[in-house]
């Protein structure tokens, strides 16, 4: 054997087959392979009853079964086969410094402050323009970047779109439900509640309002009093109607307590009650929901007597 | 076969002397280093369901008729997006194993990476010359927390629409460029244009997992470039690693335990129900379900949100939403800076800049281990602190005590939890030999009536012969197996 070519490696020692380090960890080695050994069939047929399970389109709960097991039992197999049959070692492996020596470093740095310091002293015009250049790229880069995404929000706005203070609640809009059916003021009994959108734009989400019947009131009683202040006339025949949308997050404020007469949001427990103009009684709802005035028509129908007088939803920045 | 391909590969790149000392590094044996392998594992399952899923799942918020085999749903108008998400559950063979394992893999890929971090943090193993690692590790944390919520959204079902929803007011409550923001990401006002569920879906399955994958390599990297910390014992110093090599103890193990963990995974995905989103059914707007509880990963940020008191500030023409600003912007900020920054906090205020490779029992480094306990308990606290309704319903009380209850008890039980933590620290350090296993303690009375106590002698298996530490041998000389002895097959490990 010596005219091999020397082989790679290192000055590591050659160890004998019997060192006991190289022995198994196993008490009984040959029980700790039967172990493996049955754990790597059992993985095996697992794998093979995967395959049926999915050949006759058997349920989830099979193929779930079949390829846990398989796997479970292959990998224990596996585990065990390197845990208790493998050199027992313990090995030991030196660490060896990594960082460089002094000189090195100094070398690096003097590459960077010096053989770089020296191109950009003796053309410092260059350095400037590229450093200028750059930059204006960056900002340049950024317009595509962000602001291609979507639009301005609108200070103003008329458009639900591009304005957080807009809605499509203008006055005379009729009350329909998100199958676009015109509520009329006998549909909701003493306690009921109904999500409504003015006419033309079902489901929006800033237009959502949640629809209660507080009373019953004839047309010719006054409206329901709500302790709102301005609003007392903003309910009409028992009705009262608030943005669905809560002045916390924005979700939607969807359970109503008839008893306490409370809508409470289902997200983060805020609680407003209905009774006085919704303010927050409870959570972390900052504000009322926003009160959408309402009236009754000849016909009966009910309809907006007039948008919001508040953005709806959750604050922000530009809000007053 | 093998040497002549390598000696044709090592021609043209030279791998074979870093590949032998890649084949020769040594791994520690101990189980607390198994838990990143959890995460990496969970990370190597996501992967692959996710392309399962990423070839039936359609990205849009286009509506359309729903004529799958979910029979409530029939002719239904839904999303796309919807729509081949229950069409994944119920039209493509094995697709609701995958959706599942999926959703339960990212469940345990981030518990995984907690835990691990735990563990790196209250055995000092982020300390020099380690510290890049950590701050990667913590990255990977956020990155997955992110990637988690972003996946959490693509089925537009009932329940992530709510979170989206929620999403689009934490961005709108940043003061002074909040509303802009909101409207880039959406495409304009909420629910937006229908780019939201395209845009998500590109982040979640290109752009955060590359990152993701630049990280781990970078993780993996630097760890096999600073090698394996390890505990305190027989042979071990600062100055090398004691346990398995690489090639092939450790590559059996592992490979074991990366079948073990998709195992749990599949099996999870297959009986565990997670995620129903036919009985949602499809997001709108204006509807909304009862009890809705996030991911446990965001459990703590929903947590501090119910919590928080209605502190809007209102002023000069403007609104800062501080009810959601705080506890949804600047706490988690907060808290994933301190993580980012700990090892420099730490080595600034014990002014040790030596290198470590040897890891702290944590009872020996009081205040850190008191600082970490106050850490999880202000974020198990948040964590509770989001299923507060469901604990009122559930302990019959009012919601209002329970929601003070945690007003009170998360800025109080941290500071309770560092104090106890902190003296059960000193006291077990002060006590001898704690930990180990109790030995009968002989008390004899001599003559003259004096009383000495002495332990017994150790009992049989308490002791063992652990042998020295040697490097892996390259070359073995081969004996044939009949005049090897076997002799020497011994327990050397606990």
């Amino acid at each position: 054997m010596s005219d091999e070519p020397p082989r790679l490696g290192g000055p590591l020692p050659p160890a004998a087959l019997d060192d006991p380090h190289l022995q198994p960890y196993a008490k009984h080695p040959a029980r700790a392979q039967a172990v493996a050994a049955i754990a790597m069939v059992i993985g095996f047929l697992g794998f093979i009853g995967f395959g049926v399970a999915y050949w006759v389109a058997a349920s989830t709960q099979w193929e779930a079964v079949t390829l846990g097991v398989g796997l479970l039992a292959l990998g224990f197999g596996v585990t065990a086969w390197g845990k208790y049959l493998m050199p027992q070692g313990p090995f030991v492996e030196e660490r060896h410094d990594f960082h460089s020596t002094e000189a090195e470093r100094d070398a690096m740095t003097a590459a960077i402050t010096e053989r770089g310091g020296m191109v950009v002293k003796r053309r410092k015009l260059l350095g400037g323009l590229f450093a200028v250049g750059s930059a204006t790229m960056g900002v340049v880069l950024l317009l595509p970047l962000l602001r291609s995404l979507g639009p301005k929000p609108n200070k103003a706005g008329f458009v639900t779109d591009d304005s957080l203070f807009a809605t499509n609640w203008v006055k005379g809009s009729k009350l329909v439900t998100v199958d676009g059916r015109q509520v009329y003021v006998n549909d909701l009994e003493v306690g009921g509640v109904l999500t409504v959108f003015p006419r033309g734009f079902e489901g929006s989400s800033p237009d959502q309002v949640i629809l209660i019947r507080l009373a019953q009131l004839g047309p010719d009683d006054p409206p329901y009093p709500i302790a709102a202040p301005g609003h007392t006339d903003w309910g009409v025949q028992g009705y009262v109607a608030y943005s669905k949308m809560c002045t916390h997050l924005g979700c939607p404020v969807g359970l109503y307590q008839e008893q306490t007469q409370q809508l409470v949001c289902p997200c983060h427990q805020s609680i407003f009650n209905v009774n006085a103009g919704a303010i927050p009684e409870f959570g972390p709802a900052p504000r009322p929901l926003p009160q959408l005035p309402i009236t009754v028509d000849l016909a009966g129908r009910l309809r907006s007597n007039g948008g919001f007088d508040q953005p709806v939803g959750p604050g922000f920045w530009e809000r007053p | 076969m093998i040497d002549s391909s390598l000696r044709w590969v090592d021609d043209r790149l030279g791998i074979a002397k870093g590949g032998r000392t890649f084949l020769d590094k040594i791994f520690p044996d101990h189980w607390s280093f198994m838990l990143g392998e959890i995460a990496l594992y969970s990370f190597v399952v996501l992967m692959v369901t996710g392309v399962f899923l990423s070839l039936y799942y359609v990205p849009s918020a286009h509506e359309i008729v729903y004529h799958g085999s979910y029979g409530p749903l029939q002719g239904q108008r839904v999303s796309e997006a919807y729509a081949s998400s229950v069409g994944l559950s119920f039209d493509v063979r094995s697709g609701l194993l995958m959706r599942q394992a999926h959703h339960w893999a990212a469940d345990i890929f981030l518990g995984s990476i907690a835990v691990h971090m735990a563990r790196v943090f209250f055995t000092g193993a982020f300390r020099k010359p380690r510290e890049f690692n950590w701050i990667v590790g913590v990255t990977m944390l956020i990155l997955g927390i992110v990637n988690g919520f972003l996946g959490y959204s693509l089925p537009d079902d009932l329940v992530s629409g709510t979170g989206i929803r929620i999403a689009y007011s934490i961005i709108e409550s940043i003061p002074l460029v909040g509303s802009y923001l909101a409207f880039f990401v959406f495409g304009g006002n909420y629910p937006g244009n229908g780019v939201i569920i395209p845009r998500f879906f590109i982040i979640h399955v290109l752009i955060v997992p590359l990152i993701l994958m630049g990280l781990l390599g970078a993780h993996l990297g630097l760890l096999v470039k600073q090698k394996h910390t390890q505990f305190k014992g027989r042979g071990k110093t600062e100055h090398n690693v004691v346990g398995s090599p690489m090639f092939p103890t450790f590559m059996a193990k592992t490979t074991g335990f990366l079948f073990m963990t998709t195992a749990v995974i599949f099996l999870l995905g297959g009986f565990a129900q997670i995620n129903p989103i036919w009985q949602f059914g499809q997001y709108e707007p204006y509807q909304i379900s009862y009890a809705v509880q996030p991911d446990w990963y965001m459990g703590w940020l929903d947590g501090a949100l119910r919590v928080m008191p209605s502190w809007e500030w209102v002023g000069w023409g403007h609104t800062i939403p501080l009810e959601v600003f705080l506890p949804a912007v600047i706490f988690p900020g907060l808290i994933f800076n301190i993580l980012l920054v700990w090892p420099f906090i730490e080595s600034r205020h014990t002014k040790d800049l030596a290198y470590h490779n040897l890891l702290d029992r944590p009872r020996d480094r009081p205040k850190r281990t008191a600082a970490g306990a106050a850490m999880l308990t202000l974020l198990g606290m948040t964590f509770f602190a989001s299923s507060t309704d469901v604990m009122a319903n559930f302990l019959q009380l009012p919601l209002k005590d329970v929601l003070w209850f945690f007003r009170f008890a998360i800025p109080i039980a941290p500071v309770i939890a560092y104090f106890l933590t902190f003296k059960i620290c000193n006291e077990m350090r002060a006590a001898e030999g704690v930990g180990k296993r109790k030995r009968a303690l002989i008390v004899s009375r001599s003559a003259t009536g004096e009383y000495s106590t002495v332990e017994s002698a150790p009992r049989p298996g308490d002791e063992v012969d652990e042998l020295d530490a040697i490097p892996v041998p390259t070359f073995i000389d081969l004996v044939p197996p009949e005049l090897a002895t076997g002799e020497g097959v011994r327990r050397v490990m606990r």
